[in-house]
């Protein structure tokens, strides 16, 4: 009964949105204001109708209502309550409904606090995010029904997978999708923008904080999707480019580059068609990454069972809202016109070659990952490209990126002065250097990386350092002048220098873990031990521990260093009968700089178990700085410039002054 | 900039290539659709099979050599009992040998009395078989897994191969043309 | 190996447990050739999985891959001389980092080009518009002052 009423609420969410994606925009079109203002109470209705389908869905879990085809598929009665409820999203049909709701969460947030939006504007806004509503939940509805009963009601479900059933899995999806669709916005804006043919920096400034939103939810999910790599598959990992990370790495990039040139177009007029462009690209490639990762065109651990159907209809999903968009862009944008120009070396040179050099970097991504495809189908040789392509292409891409990040916060818009930006610069590259001059004595001259990697990331660290000095003049001017500059520096300029340091964090932390780990894989009989960077690991015992849904293995090993002990792990070994499937849990000692990561593996007939031992330095920092970089999101998003609105009333103000 | 010069057709062609990129990649996600990520060509085709001598897996058979390749087109099948769609494609293997056509056996990474009670319990089709013990005769082939089935030529050249089970539909659409255009001289 | 949750769920890992490879039978006593067998066992494609590498792989044809790289170094091979047997059989795609030839072009300098040819135009563009800024009216001033009086400069 309860999931009939989620099937209807999702049939009239879809009814709704179809009148939603209509009336508003036929209503901009005529300057009908009655037809406008039903894009609104459409928005939040449509929200209501999602979020009850996803409420009645998330009861047939909660009580294991197996007559539900997807939920006898996907759960099971002896699973833990927290993974009944994100087993909701733990399967393909699931995760589109958790895809829809918050796709509509936004379009309800746009329709609830943009009540200062031009109404025109709001309205086809509105619209757009309406047609993409009727996409997806049209493709829920045809192709991936979760409320589809199944008849004999089995006893019980075949359950979740196993290594899905973890904490840092179950919140992954809902940040990383709060992160792909939240850009679904900045999309509905630019074609709001490009059919009305006007950009202007209140638009800049309309369409930042819903981007920041979006990148902040993104950073995290990758962050949490990576993290989880790390502690549950035991491969002593974080990242491998694999084509459905690459899924999610590469709206990231242009997200990035789109959040920087809104802020030019903010400032200075200019740079409007490229952020168009940016907006509409980030959102497609969020729609790519859903596309590559449920249609089966590209071999991945992680890709959904494959349904040829299902890729179909979301192609054609694809070619309406991309190809749309891009012909939309080709008729409209060459008519966009700049007002601000700039000099070559300026604040705005500086964050157009970081456009260009993230554009670039987007590209060598989402070529490595799609390049197999393509050659497969025009019938070339099968190729493979794994990490030593994006090592060999990538990688490089980031060290000019990370030059030009510095500096570009000293520089001043419209003309900057190079010699007067690197004289200021010159502590901060004395420093760097310094380091990496270190780290070439440290590694012995063998690493070439090592020292640039690092070198790096105290350059931006220092350089980012020093432009927060200079805008509270530390050390320049007495301390009152510090103390109140330091007060009114606003919250969007703490957030960029925070941002900054946080990517400096997770460079040093990504140069240092892949540079010096260190590995031992090992045979151990109870009472053996071996040493590794100077710990000694023993194998104590291994013991049987009982599970609600699995039986393991818990091995004990107690590490001591110079004989005094510092921490005692318990590795295990999990047997899931039900899927009859083993997985590994991996036992971590983090002291905040480094990890020690040890996997217990097979058992050996003479008596021994295998064990796989790594040492992990600064391997947290890849999380922390990413971390530190969503802080310096969330920043920038409390200043009060940001709020939604904030710039019109001030624009009312002006206009009402200019009249006087 | 002065707006008026340079909306010219150049710029109104730059803005259009996004267009044009994006229509390829539709095309090459239309036409992957289709296709299965999976499935491999073999880069051995037309080279020369590998060289290796095996070890016989049944008492009353020699164990299978290079040297016993070539001579007439014939099939090299790779097998195992440990492999349940070797089980599959046994009935079409044998039809193969009731049909006369040349067929030789590899059995990949197999204890050699599962190998023998396998083809106790299911039939022998193979002129000759080898043990692949380590299974690296199979990588100099290429395989990937079992079962594959490899079409040679006169000179003893991989010209095809097959992998995953046999059928007996299989065999018609994709075996045997091959070797009857191999027959011809 | 990240992401997405919901893998339909990686056959290979589903199939033989947990995602780790090298055993400690297989290990050379050379630490010298070891580390060159680890080194060429990323760079090696498991055929049979999803983009992992041999070294990342417990599938069981990446095992016997890893001791024939292991056998062929002892042997006294060099790498590029084992990373050629290897393609001979499997093709390119066995290598994780594509070969450069006329087919990969694209991949490999199709970037490098975009970011050469993204700067020409911009350098282009710039000398054709010198900055010369327009100067702005009286109400444009006025409306971009009320707006952006709390910007940080």
């Amino acid at each position: 009964m309860i999931a009939e009423l989620g099937h209807f609420a999702l049939i009239l969410a879809l009814l709704i949105a179809i009148v939603q994606s209509i009336l508003p925009m036929v209503g901009a079109q005529r300057g009908a204001r009655p037809m406008m203002d039903v894009a609104a109470p459409a928005a939040l209705l449509q929200f209501g109708a999602v979020a009850l389908a996803f409420a009645a869905l998330t009861h047939g879990y909660v009580t294991s209502d197996f007559s539900l085809k997807n939920v006898a598929e996907n759960s099971h009665s002896l699973k833990p309550l927290l993974y009944k409820i994100t087993g909701v999203w733990g399967n393909h049909e699931g995760s589109m409904l958790l895809w829809a709701l918050i796709l509509t969460l936004y379009g309800a947030a746009v329709a609830a606090f943009g009540r200062n939006l031009p109404p025109a504007l709001k309205a086809r806004v509105l619209s757009v995010h309406g047609m993409i509503g009727v996409g997806f939940l049209a493709f829920i509805l045809f192709t991936s029904n979760p409320f589809l009963r199944m008849l004999p009601v089995p006893p019980d479900g075949q359950g979740l997978n196993p290594i899905l059933q973890d904490p840092g899995l179950a919140f992954h999806p809902p940040f990383l999708y709060l992160g792909y669709v939240g850009f679904s916005m900045a999309f509905s804006f630019a074609v709001a923008a490009l059919i009305e043919g006007r950009v202007d920096p209140a638009w800049a400034r309309w369409v930042r904080p819903w981007t920041l939103v979006a990148w902040c939810a993104l950073t995290l999910g990758i962050c949490l999707g990576s993290w989880w790599a790390y502690y549950e598959l035991g491969w002593g990992g974080w990242w491998a480019w694999d084509p459905v990370e690459n899924a999610s790495f590469m709206p990231w990039l242009s997200g990035t580059a789109l959040l920087h040139s809104a802020i030019v177009v903010e400032k200075r007029d200019t740079l409007k068609g490229w952020t168009i462009f940016l907006a509409l690209v980030t959102f497609s490639l969020s729609l790519l990454g859903t596309f590559l990762v449920r249609s089966g065109v590209l071999s991945s651990v992680h890709a959904f069972a494959v349904d040829p159907a299902r890729g179909a209809f979301i192609l054609v999903l694809l070619v309406v809202a991309i190809g749309g968009s891009l012909v939309l862009f080709a008729l409209k944008a060459p008519n966009l016109r700049a007002t601000g120009n700039f000099a070559p070396i300026s604040r705005e040179s500086a964050l157009v070659l970081n456009n260009l050099l993230l554009a670039t970097a987007a590209l060598t991504v989402f070529l490595g990952t799609l390049y197999p495809l393509f050659l497969d189908v025009i019938g070339g040789d099968k190729v493979s490209v794994g990490s030593p392509y994006y090592n060999a292409t990538f990688v490089p891409l980031m060290v000019p990126l990370v030059l030009v990040m510095a500096a570009g916060p000293l520089m001043t818009w419209k003309r900057a002065d190079l010699a007067s930006v690197l004289m200021r610069l010159r502590l901060a590259f004395g420093a760097a250097l310094a380091v990496a001059l270190v780290m070439v004595i440290v590694t012995r001259g063998h690493e070439a990386l090592a020292p640039l990697g690092i070198g790096l990331a105290a350059w931006l660290l220092f350089g980012t350092l020093k432009e927060l000095a200079e805008r509270i003049r530390l050390f320049q001017a007495p301390w009152e002048v510090v103390r109140n500059r330091l007060t009114h520096t606003t919250r969007a300029a703490w957030g960029m220098s925070v941002a900054h340091a946080g990517l400096a964090v997770t460079i040093a932390g990504i140069t240092v873990a892949s540079g010096w780990q260190q590995e031992a894989i090992q045979t151990l009989k109870p009472g053996e031990s071996v040493t590794l960077a100077g710990d000694l690991y023993r194998f104590d015992r291994v013991e049987p521990r009982p599970g609600p849904n699995y039986s393991a293995e818990q091995a004990t090993v107690t590490l001591s260093h110079d004989g005094r002990t510092f921490a005692t792990l318990h590795p295990s070994r999990l047997t899931y009968p039900l899927q009859r499937m083993t997985t590994t849990d991996v036992a971590i000692h983090t002291d905040g700089f480094s990890d020690r990561y040890v996997v217990l593996g097979d058992p050996q007939p003479d008596g021994g178990w295998i064990f796989r031992i790594y040492y992990n330095p600064l391997v947290p920092w890849v999380w922390f700085g990413a971390l530190i970089m969503v802080l310096g999101g969330v920043l920038s998003l409390s200043d009060r410039r940001l709020r939604i609105g904030a710039p019109v009333k001030r624009l009312k103000r002006a206009e009402a002054e200019l009249a006087a | 900039m002065p707006p008026e010069n340079k909306s010219t057709l150049g710029r109104r062609l730059l803005f259009l290539l996004p267009v044009a990129a994006f229509v390829a990649l539709a095309v090459t996600f239309a036409l992957g659709l289709g296709h299965d990520p999976t499935m491999l060509k073999s880069a051995m085709i037309d080279k020369p099979a590998p060289a290796f001598a095996l070890e016989p897996v049944m008492a009353d058979k020699p164990g299978l050599a290079r040297a016993d390749l070539g001579g007439k087109p014939m099939l090299v099948n790779f097998f195992a009992s440990w492999c349940a769609p070797c089980r599959v494609e046994h009935a079409t293997l044998n039809g193969i040998a009731a049909s006369g056509i040349p067929l030789v056996g590899i059995a990949y990474k197999d204890k050699l009395e599962n190998a023998q009670r396998f083809l106790g319990d299911l039939g022998d089709p193979y002129q000759k078989i080898g043990l692949d013990l380590d299974g690296r005769t199979a990588i100099d082939f290429g395989v990937y897994g079992v079962p594959e089935t490899y079409i040679l030529d006169r000179e003893g050249r991989i010209r095809f191969r097959y992998a995953g089970s046999l059928s007996d539909e299989v065999l018609k659409t994709e075996i045997l043309p091959r070797l009857a255009a191999l027959e011809r001289p | 190996m990240i992401r997405h949750l919901l893998l339909g769920l990686l056959l290979a890992l589903a199939l033989t447990g947990p995602a780790w490879a090298v055993n400690p039978d297989e290990r050379l006593a050379d630490p010298v050739l070891e580390a060159r067998a680890r080194a060429l066992g990323k760079s090696l494609r498991c055929l049979v999985c999803q983009n992992q590498s041999i070294d990342d792989s417990n599938a069981d044809l990446a095992h016997d891959l890893r001791v024939l790289v292991r056998a062929q170094l002892t042997a006294g091979d060099s790498d590029a001389q084992v990373l050629a047997y290897l393609q001979a059989r499997y093709g390119d795609y066995v290598l994780l980092k594509p070969p450069v030839d006329p087919a990969t072009w694209a991949l490999w300098f199709g970037p490098p080009a975009v970011l050469l040819i993204g700067g020409g135009v911009l350098v282009a563009r710039r000398r054709d518009h010198p900055a010369a800024p327009i100067p702005l009216s009286a109400e444009e001033r006025a409306r971009l002052d009320l707006l952006m009086t709390d910007a940080d400069e």
